[in-house]
């Protein structure tokens, strides 16, 4: 039996469960949409004193508008859910035995549980995106050329497995502290403002900008987004996506790392 | 030969000490104090491959800790532990296979799916070629009666037919080693016996090595012909069901039964301690050593119909041990060792 077969079962085992809250499921969804809503009328209302064409540190209303569109498509494969918060859970109740006593490994299955999530939310998701896309075609300058392309898609990939990682270490950390929701909370507003999600991090003036490029956690939101609206330029595209894959490196083996040591220290102190 | 071999195994845990009170809660987060738990205190155990071997003691008495080092699931602070050769808190995938370990207390299947998918994700997981997962999956679900109930969400089932799932979903590997920790709590006395009958049923023909730990006297004394009673960490006792009695019980239960027109004679009390008095028929509890003498008093100086001396009942007697060394730990050490 291959185990090959052995992760499809697991995938379709992870999809069917998703599948049991189908309704709450579509209408969290559909929420996502809302702020979009929201941001073409705030840069609309922003952009409506100035004149037409007017940039604010080299963005027009337009770019602002697909920029966000297109973090919320660098989101729906970055962000991750209640994964930290459920490790530190399984952690804190005792259900993470399972996974010393079976022959399973916690991450690779948590991993294709979240595959799976993703998978049921783009099939969900991609009717009202191609919707909201083809509504707000207009504020792009077209589609980019296919090796820019390629590199959005890889970009989205490794958001999704840099959010996967990031959040799985964190999550770890309940290994050590038995409440860890206010961390998560703190970390949840690093996010939110460095991963570009609130407004484009080119536009934080000299050093800090610099400083929020050197973080991780651009490539989850920002980084995507940049790629296909050609702000980084064709012949630094394949260095970005090499660090944006380190960082994945990096954070797959910290998390295996604080695996390892958090189930010692469970063995020793808990369990 | 030996599936489980224990020697001189033990486990300390750090526990923090929280004084009642908001200063104290202030006080607790610049100076902590901690406590030194000793969870099991060295023992020493032998278990031949095919034994189905009961855990008994009060709570907190190192049962359930016991089966976490012999599942891996925690580290010992000293001794060592073979499980069919292997180390257990190492926790290879070869010993993972050969294995399982149900919790009454825990849920192990998907919640909101039917149980044959946690099954078949069982099979996938314990690597379990599709002719043997069918057969064994079928033959478990019938012995246990759960047929119609396999394609319903958990989370849909009682209590009883959930632990019959979780039971399936653990002997589906076929572990040579089971370790089953109260694996009847909660449930109503059909499902009690439902389990009961199955795991005698399926241990028999199986030979699979059991540890299970319960509180229901009821389970033991349907299942396992050795008992192991552990109580503040140490084996206290290890041998058959009935040389508990022989070796914890201190009284005889003797019922005596009056003519029905007789009077009642003065002084039963002097006798032995009267448990039940229904005149003409009353139960007097007397010390063992007294039996042959207060029975040989009693037909001498009074008027009997019929006399009888019995045991008490185990779960009496064991009642009786746990309380006398839930009240003085020193007393657990005091009554430790082994059947003659």
């Amino acid at each position: 039996m291959s185990r090959l077969e052995a992760w499809w079962v697991i995938l379709r085992i992870c999809l069917e469960e998703r599948l049991v809250y189908r309704g709450d499921f579509a209408l969290g969804t559909l929420m996502r949409f809302l702020p979009i809503v929201t941001q073409i009328f705030l840069w609309t209302a922003i952009f409506a004193a100035r004149p037409e064409r007017a940039t604010i540190l080299g963005y027009t209303r337009d770019d602002f508008v697909a920029y966000y569109l297109l973090t919320m498509v660098a989101r729906a494969f970055s962000s991750m859910p209640g994964l930290a918060s459920g490790i530190a859970l399984q952690i804190r109740n005792g259900e993470i035995k399972k996974f010393l006593t079976q022959p399973i490994d916690m991450l690779g299955f948590l991993l294709l549980a979240r595959v799976a999530h993703k998978l049921v939310y783009y099939a969900v998701a991609l009717g009202p995106f191609a919707l909201v896309f083809f509504l707000c075609r207009g504020y792009f300058e077209g589609w980019p050329e296919p090796h820019r392309l390629a590199a959005f898609a890889a970009s989205l990939v490794l958001a999704f497995l840099l959010g996967f990682f990031l959040e799985a270490t964190l999550g770890m950390i309940g290994f050590w502290f038995l409440e860890v929701s206010s961390l998560l909370f703190v970390y949840m507003l690093f996010n939110f403002f460095f991963s570009g999600h609130m407004f484009p991090i080119d536009l934080l003036p000299g050093v800090w900008g610099d400083l929020v490029r050197l973080l991780p956690l651009h490539y989850l939101a920002y980084y995507p987004s940049a790629v296909f609206l050609g702000k980084v330029p064709d012949q630094e595209l394949a260095a970005g996506l090499c660090v944006q894959l380190a960082w994945v490196v990096f954070f797959a083996v910290t998390a295996r790392a604080a695996y390892q040591m958090g189930l010692k220290r469970y063995s020793a102190f808990g369990g | 030969m030996a599936a489980i071999e224990v020697e001189g195994l033990a486990k300390s845990y750090r526990v923090y000490l929280k004084e009642e009170g908001l200063l104290a809660a202030i006080r607790g987060l610049f100076r902590r104090r901690y406590k030194l738990v000793q969870a099991v205190r060295g023992i020493d155990l032998r278990v031949e491959q095919g034994e189905f071997v009961a855990f008994l003691g009060p709570n907190g008495a190192g049962k359930t800790t016991t089966l976490k080092l012999l599942s891996g699931i925690i580290m010992p602070t000293a001794g060592t532990a073979r499980v069919l050769g292997h180390i257990p808190w190492k926790r290879e995938d070869a010993y993972r296979r050969r294995f399982a370990l149900v919790m009454g207390q825990k849920n192990q299947l998907w919640w909101d799916l039917p149980a044959q998918e946690s099954f078949r994700l069982h099979q996938q997981i314990y690597r379990i070629d599709p002719k043997t997962f069918a057969r064994t999956r079928d033959e478990l679900v019938s012995l246990l009666g759960v047929r119609g109930l396999i394609s319903q969400p958990v989370r849909e089932l009682s209590l009883g037919e959930r632990m019959k799932m979780e039971l399936i979903a653990a002997l589906l590997h076929s572990p040579e080693v089971l370790f089953l920790d109260e694996p009847t709590i909660g449930l109503d006395v059909v499902a009690q016996h439902a389990i009961q009958n199955f795991l005698r049923h399926y241990q028999q023909q199986r030979r699979t090595t059991i540890l299970l730990t319960s509180h229901y006297m009821k389970d033991v004394a349907a299942l396992c012909r050795r008992v192991v009673i552990i109580a503040h960490g140490q084996i206290m006792y290890d041998g058959s069901l009935e040389g508990i009695i022989d070796r914890f019980s201190r009284h005889k239960v003797v019922t005596l039964q009056f003519p029905p027109d007789g009077a009642r004679p003065a002084g039963l009390a002097r006798l032995g301690e009267v448990v039940e008095d229904s005149f003409p028929r009353v139960r007097l509890r007397v010390d063992r050593r007294q039996v042959p003498e207060t029975l040989a008093g009693m037909l001498r100086s009074i008027s009997l119909e019929d006399v009888s001396v019995e045991d008490p009942p185990l779960e009496e007697v064991i009642a009786e041990v746990f309380e006398q060394v839930s009240r003085q730990p020193e007393a657990a050490e005091a009554l430790t060792g082994k059947e003659a």
